[in-house]
């Protein structure tokens, strides 16, 4: 327990105070884990997030981030919302989106003075840095309407690397991908976990396409939550008590987890849930 | 015969006001097209006719009507959006209603002065002719403003503009930029309806910012070339309607519209 944890709830709730869409959350992660925030449809995993990056208030418990409140050290979190496509009328280049991920919050225009040539000179090395991490070197330059889904994912996950942050933050990195996008995103953020040794806090719907690089999962019910490592919290034993119906957990030939219940959704969503 | 067009000072004074205006129309526009907001743009120059025709009415300097009105509209635009309607979709059918009632106080206002026909037109449509040098002060002070004002804002306008979510996580304070871009919209809109009108703003306006990015995806020399277009097709359309009589909103816009055609011609070529 020498270094503070990335990440720490205590007691947290979220929503209205006569109406918590979860609470008696309690998650530790620690530095350099990687972690998925996982639950069905509505469970209000987005929510978790923008109380990570101190965009919205719990109404209860205490939260800290990087051993400080939430959104006090933003500048040290990279974030990737959730569901960011980029239609062909943006005409605006993908180094571009990455670079605003390290200049876009200042004020004025940088101008071209010969005393400012060190410092363009190393943001540039950053930026085309951050693009040779996430292997996006050879499409930045187009327009970013203009590239596939899982091309544009990969600049925005550029982006927010390009202030080297200790905590990077997805928001369903992998919804609307296709198959082999998601696999080839989800190997890039573990290699990034593993070799930069970046904390990666990641909501996702499906599991699998990550399992091999979870260090811990984030289980988020309508009561509370299941945190541990995959094998503790995805079995049928802990669901079925999370979310208070019975519950199995089916593993395939392949390594993948397939998860059969009905938890009841805060917003009456009764779809089932299948982690396929 | 080209230097005959400075030879009096009503000339000199439109190349100085168009200018201006183009510079400001352009760099303002590149951000307009880049937010898809023209529809708010084109509304804010709509509202400045009944408030350049009171002007006339009540004999107050025409351009702090173009001013004060659009001015006023944006104030309301931000206060609509304020109540949580975060997004333009919403606010249309309440944009347009606006656009339909301020058009037709302008006309009822215009009838009341018994302002001739041209007048009306030349708040509409533009004109070159009756520009004073105090105008041209006018224009000048208010483009320098916005310039300044563009320049601070413009990485996280930028940002704001393209990746509204992380912005805000990285504490880009978003809606206050909108609200300040649109006060910048409206300074813009009504000094480039005093050459013009406020019909043809978007010829200034929108056509070289959407030329610009057709040709690059680079944002500042977006801008530059946004720039280069909108003053050479003032500068083109000034000559012609000098020499050949014709208004200055159709010139200046049909060069402008020729361009962008082309432009649009060649990419497809391209491709």
């Amino acid at each position: 327990m020498s270094t503070p944890a990335a990440i720490r709830f205590r007691g947290v709730a979220a929503g209205w105070h006569d109406h918590a869409i979860w609470e008696h959350v309690d998650v530790e992660v620690r530095p350099g884990e990687f972690v998925a925030v996982l639950g069905p449809n509505g469970v209000g995993k987005s929510t978790f997030v923008k109380i990570v990056l101190g965009l919205v208030a719990p109404t209860a418990g205490e939260v800290r981030v990087l051993d400080v409140a939430p959104g006090a050290a933003n500048r040290r979190i990279g974030y990737v919302p959730q569901r960011r496509n980029f239609d062909a009328s943006v005409r605006v280049r993908g180094i571009d989106i990455v670079r605003l991920g390290l200049d876009g919050d200042r004020w004025g225009v940088p101008l071209p003075l010969p005393w400012t040539r060190a410092r363009r000179r190393e943001e540039d090395a950053r930026v085309r840095r951050a693009i040779e991490t996430v292997g996006a070197s050879a499409f930045a330059e187009r327009p970013i309407g203009e590239i596939s889904g899982g091309e544009q994912q990969r600049l925005l996950i550029a982006q927010a690397l390009v202030r080297d942050p200790e905590l990077l933050v997805l928001d369903e990195p992998l919804d609307s991908l296709d198959l082999p996008s998601q696999a080839a995103i989800a190997a890039l953020l573990g290699r990034i976990c593993a070799e930069d040794g970046v904390t990666v806090l990641l909501v996702a719907h499906n599991v699998n396409p990550i399992l091999a690089y979870l260090d811990r999962v984030v289980y988020l019910a309508h009561g509370g939550a299941a945190s541990g490592t995959p094998a503790e919290v995805i079995t049928a034993a802990t669901l079925s008590r999370l979310y208070d119906t019975p519950m199995e957990v089916l593993h395939t030939a392949d390594g993948h987890v397939v998860v059969v219940g009905q938890p009841e959704a805060p917003h009456g969503d009764a779809h089932a849930h299948l982690l396929r | 015969m080209i230097l005959d067009l400075f030879a009096y000072q009503f000339m000199v004074n439109a190349f100085i006001a168009g200018t201006i205006a183009a510079v400001i129309a352009a760099v303002v526009g590149w951000y307009v097209v880049l937010r898809r907001e023209t529809f708010a743009a084109h509304t804010l120059a709509l509202i400045g006719f009944p408030g350049a025709a009171a002007a006339a009415l009540f004999g107050w300097p025409v351009a702090l009507g173009y001013f004060v009105v659009p001015g006023l509209g944006a104030l309301a635009m931000v206060a609509g959006r304020g109540r949580g309607e975060a997004r333009a979709g919403v606010e249309t059918a309440t944009v347009g209603t606006i656009q339909a009632l301020a058009l037709a106080i302008g006309y009822l206002l215009v009838t009341l002065s018994h302002a001739n026909l041209s007048a009306a037109q030349a708040m509409l449509f533009g004109s070159f002719l009756g520009i004073t040098s105090t105008q041209v002060v006018v224009l000048t002070a208010v483009g320098v403003g916005i310039l300044v004002a563009m320049s601070c804002i413009a990485r996280p306008l930028f940002f704001a503009s393209v990746d509204a979510d992380v912005a805000e996580a990285r504490g880009v304070p978003s809606r206050a930029l909108a609200a300040a871009f649109l006060l910048i919209v409206a300074a813009t809109v009504a000094a480039v309806s005093q050459i013009t009108g406020a019909l043809l703003v978007f010829a200034l306006l929108v056509i070289p910012a959407a030329t610009a990015q057709r040709l690059t995806a680079r944002p500042g020399r977006g801008v530059a070339i946004a720039v280069v277009i909108a003053v050479a097709v003032t500068w083109a359309g000034l000559a012609t309607s000098y020499v050949a009589d014709v208004p200055i909103g159709f010139t200046v816009t049909s060069y402008a519209f020729a361009l962008f055609v082309l432009v649009r011609a060649l990419s497809r070529l391209a491709r």
